[in-house]
Parts: structure tokens; C-alpha cells; sequence
């Protein structure tokens, strides 16, 4: 395997690196293996990479110690990745990359990518430990994730999970009272090490047995970046995505206010992976509780949402620029009308007289209609989601 | 050896790369494997993926409303 980046130019882990090597051609053995006195294969961990500082830095932390770790990123369908950012034409210049991926790459390890959407749909609709300030059930979603992970390590002959996790750094899954929670509840219990806040916990296996040196991992507590920040430095680390808390659209106020309008409108808390995607996506307008508008607010929106033309009804300007208006539910022809003088309000022709549309129907069938577009203040504020 | 093709247009990151990894978890060294995706970040995203995983990139084809990206399966997975 060819590494490339960080781990090139750091000579003492890039040893540890080879070591690491050796465990790819080790027969598989189950997870309680026996050591061999005489040549020992390295202890093997695996990682949650969410591609931020802190998992990155716990990740590298055992790496330094001679273990063999590879990463596991799980994608939700909630994830903040640039790529959805650069959906939009104006943020066209953020890096179009997965940071997961990255990191992964800066620390020479293998990242297995894994697909949880249809799980995830019972921690979210169903959290035991209730969300956060918006929709983000972080206590149920860290256990959920810790518990994947002891799943996979059981399968593929693994020895203990590391997690980026710090003692006070967020309010509900990184508490001194609910870490004990995510241990227990994933089943990980004493194979979960939090190399960075290691020293303000009782000693995990790996550190009882030996597989890692606790004195020479960290007791980072609190919301301070500062910790982390110096420990990237001494390691040479100048280049990290954005830390903690940014990694989940259930975070996110206006997100999860979409959310909530989503399943209001249903009036049932289902989703199906189309429906979060496109909530990332355009102004929501709802002006009659039976159908929504979605549009787009830029060229790269309209060009994401063409692709969903064939299972929504929506609307194409015809007589000015203006955005692409996919409309969400039960619509009526009579509503069409409504939402032309809406959708009109966000194209070139929102001072004109009349603005012409095609009008596609959810079968497939056709109309043009010409409309006078809304005034700003024939918007209400609650028409928006 | 053969040669097969991956269909991920319309997915946003990381889709197009898990279902590249999954397809070609189902595939033999030596073969190659042909994804499509809308993306634009899978361009930097397979290729990054391919490199940690051991396959290699044989083209990559960033066209006007498509990318294409062409790899060899490693031995490794």
C-alpha cells in the first residue's frame, strides 16, 4: 500500500506505520487472541473517523503506540459533508472533499464507509434519551455508532474501539455522567478507550493489558479547543476540518424546523432518505398545509433538484431566469396558480407584470400558465419553513 | 479479468463512494470497475478512497454534467 501525506514526514510513527503493515498479512484470529511471546502481532483498533480534529487526533494517538487502527465512518444521511454545501454555486469553492476520507489518507489508514440510513431511522424517530437542542438525539446516535463499530470489530477480529471523544465537550453525549451511557449501551463497555480523555476515566482493557501505554494518553476535558489544538501542532498537524458540533444537519435549527414541517405535514414521523436530502436543499415555502415548494436559490440548486422533476410536481420559468420549483405533496391544479405567484418572487421577473411558467403535473402532464408575481409582503414570514 | 460499470448518478457524497467500495468488494483483483456519478466530489473522493484501499485510478473524465472514473481492483479488499 502506497501512504502518502502527513505520515511520510513524521520518521518515528512512519516506523510505527510499517509495523502496522505486518498486521495486514496476520491470519485472521478472533478478537481474545492469544500474543505470541516471540513476535507478537500489533494489537489492532478501530477507529470512528468523523473527519474532524478530535477523532482524528485520538485516532493518531494510537497509531503513535504501535497499534494497527483502521477507520469506520458512518453516513446517516444527516452528515454536513462540503459536497452538499457545494450543491450551491456560491459555495462552489469550498473543498469538494469527504473529510472523513481525508483524514484517513493524512494518517495512512484504511476508512470503511458504512451505510446506516435505514438503522439510523430508529434512533432518530425513537431516541431513549429524548434530542438535543433541535433533533439531534447525540446520546442514542454515539451509542448507536459505538455499537456498529463493536460489531464490526467482533467480525473482523478487531481488539478495541477508539472514539474522539472529550469529557464536557458537548452537552449531551460527551457529559462525565453520560460517557459510562455509550459504553454501556453499544456493548462496548471496557474495550471503548477515549485515548484523548483517557486519563480522567478508569483504565480500559487495552490499557490494563498493555496494548497502549496510559501515560502516554491525554485527560482533555471541557469545551476549549485549546488542548487539541496544541496536540496537532506537536504533531505536525496544520490542516484539519472545522471541530465538533458542525458534523450533523440534526444540529441545525433551521434543519430540523424542515424536519419537524416534514413530518407534521404527514402526520407521522417517517422520512425516507430523498426527503432529508432535499431538505438541505432551496427556500421551503408551505402556504396551504397540503403541499410545500421547494426552490432552488441558485444555478447548482436548480441543477441538483432537475433531477428530481420526475417525482414532484414543479415549476420552469419560462419568460425570465429564474430557479427550478419543485412542489411537495397532494397539489391541486387549482394550487398551481399560488405556487407560479411564489416561485415567481424568486426570479428575474419578480418586478415584471406577468411571469410565464410550464407547469409539470406529478403524471407527467402539462399546462402553461401565466401569473402575477407575489409582492414581498404577500409572502407571510410563516409561509417559510 | 473484467470489466463492469457502477451507475451513482444523482447521489450526493458519500453515496457514489460506498456503493464503489460495496460493488467492489463483490469483484476480483484485477478487474475494472467503471463508476458514473453527478458528484463533482467524487472526482477527489474515489480516487482518495482508491489510494487507502489499494486500488488504482486508470482514468478519471470530468465531463459537463458526468464524471467518470475508471479503476482496477486491488488485491486488498
Amino acid at each position: 500500500m502506497h501512504y502518502t501525506g502527513w505520515f511520510q514526514e513524521q520518521p518515528q510513527l512512519a516506523a510505527a506505520r510499517c509495523h502496522h503493515e505486518l498486521s495486514g498479512l496476520v491470519e485472521f484470529v478472533p478478537m481474545k487472541r492469544a500474543l505470541n511471546e516471540h513476535c507478537p502481532a500489533p494489537r489492532r483498533a478501530v477507529a470512528l473517523i468523523s473527519g474532524g480534529l478530535d477523532s482524528m487526533l485520538a485516532a493518531l494517538v494510537v497509531q503513535a503506540q504501535g497499534v494497527h487502527v483502521e477507520g469506520l465512518n458512518f453516513f446517516t444521511g444527516f452528515c454536513v459533508e462540503g459536497h452538499t454545501h457545494a450543491i450551491r454555486s456560491t459555495r462552489q469553492k469550498m473543498p469538494r472533499r469527504n473529510n472523513a476520507l481525508w483524514v484517513a489518507e493524512q494518517l495512512g489508514m484504511r476508512l470503511h464507509i458504512i451505510d446506516v440510513i435505514e438503522e439510523y431511522k430508529d434512533v432518530l424517530l425513537k431516541p431513549r434519551h429524548g434530542y438535543g437542542a433541535n433533533l439531534n438525539p447525540c446520546l442514542d446516535c454515539k451509542s448507536f455508532m459505538v455499537g456498529k463499530a463493536r460489531q464490526w470489530l467482533e467480525q473482523n477480529g478487531f481488539d478495541f474501539i477508539i472514539t474522539g471523544e472529550v469529557v464536557g465537550q458537548r452537552p449531551m453525549s460527551q457529559r462525565r455522567d453520560t460517557l459510562p451511557v455509550v459504553a454501556r449501551e453499544s456493548g462496548a463497555h471496557d474495550l471503548l478507550l477515549r485515548p484523548l480523555c483517557a486519563r480522567l476515566q478508569p483504565p480500559t482493557l487495552p490499557e490494563r493489558e498493555g496494548w497502549v501505554d496510559r501515560e502516554r494518553l491525554y485527560g482533555f476535558s471541557g469545551r476549549s479547543r485549546k488542548p487539541q489544538m496544541a496536540l496537532a501542532a506537536e504533531y505536525g498537524i496544520e490542516e484539519y476540518a472545522q471541530p465538533a458540533g458542525g458534523c450533523c444537519f440534526l444540529t441545525d435549527a433551521s434543519y430540523a424546523s424542515k424536519l419537524r414541517d416534514l413530518w407534521q405535514a404527514r402526520g407521522e414521523k417517517r422520512y425516507e432518505l430523498d426527503d432529508i436530502m432535499l431538505l438541505k436543499v432551496g427556500r421551503h415555502l408551505r402556504p396551504r398545509p397540503h403541499f410545500k415548494l421547494i426552490v432552488a436559490r441558485d444555478a447548482g440548486e436548480t441543477r441538483y433538484l432537475q433531477g428530481y422533476r420526475g417525482h414532484f410536481a414543479h415549476l420552469e420559468m419560462t419568460s425570465h431566469g429564474g430557479p427550478l420549483t419543485l412542489i411537495e405533496g397532494e397539489v391541486a391544479a387549482g394550487d398551481f396558480e399560488l405556487a407560479a405567484r411564489i416561485a415567481a418572487r424568486f426570479g428575474q421577473g419578480r418586478n415584471a407584470d406577468s411571469v410565464s411558467f410550464r407547469a409539470v403535473m406529478a403524471d407527467g402532464s402539462e399546462r402553461l400558465l401565466s401569473v402575477v408575481p407575489l409582492s414581498p409582503n404577500q409572502v407571510p414570514r410563516d409561509w417559510y419553513v | 479479468m473484467s470489466e463492469y460499470t457502477l451507475d451513482t448518478t444523482g447521489l450526493l457524497c458519500p453515496l457514489p463512494v460506498i456503493r464503489t467500495q460495496d460493488r467492489a468488494r463483490t469483484l476480483a483483483p484485477g478487474d475494472v470497475l467503471v463508476v458514473h456519478c453527478t458528484d463533482p466530489g467524487a472526482l477527489n473522493d474515489i480516487p482518495a478512497w482508491c489510494r487507502i484501499n489499494g486500488h488504482q485510478v486508470l482514468e478519471t473524465v470530468d465531463g459537463d454534467n458526468e464524471v467518470k472514473i475508471t479503476l482496477r481492483i486491488g488485491a486488498i479488499d
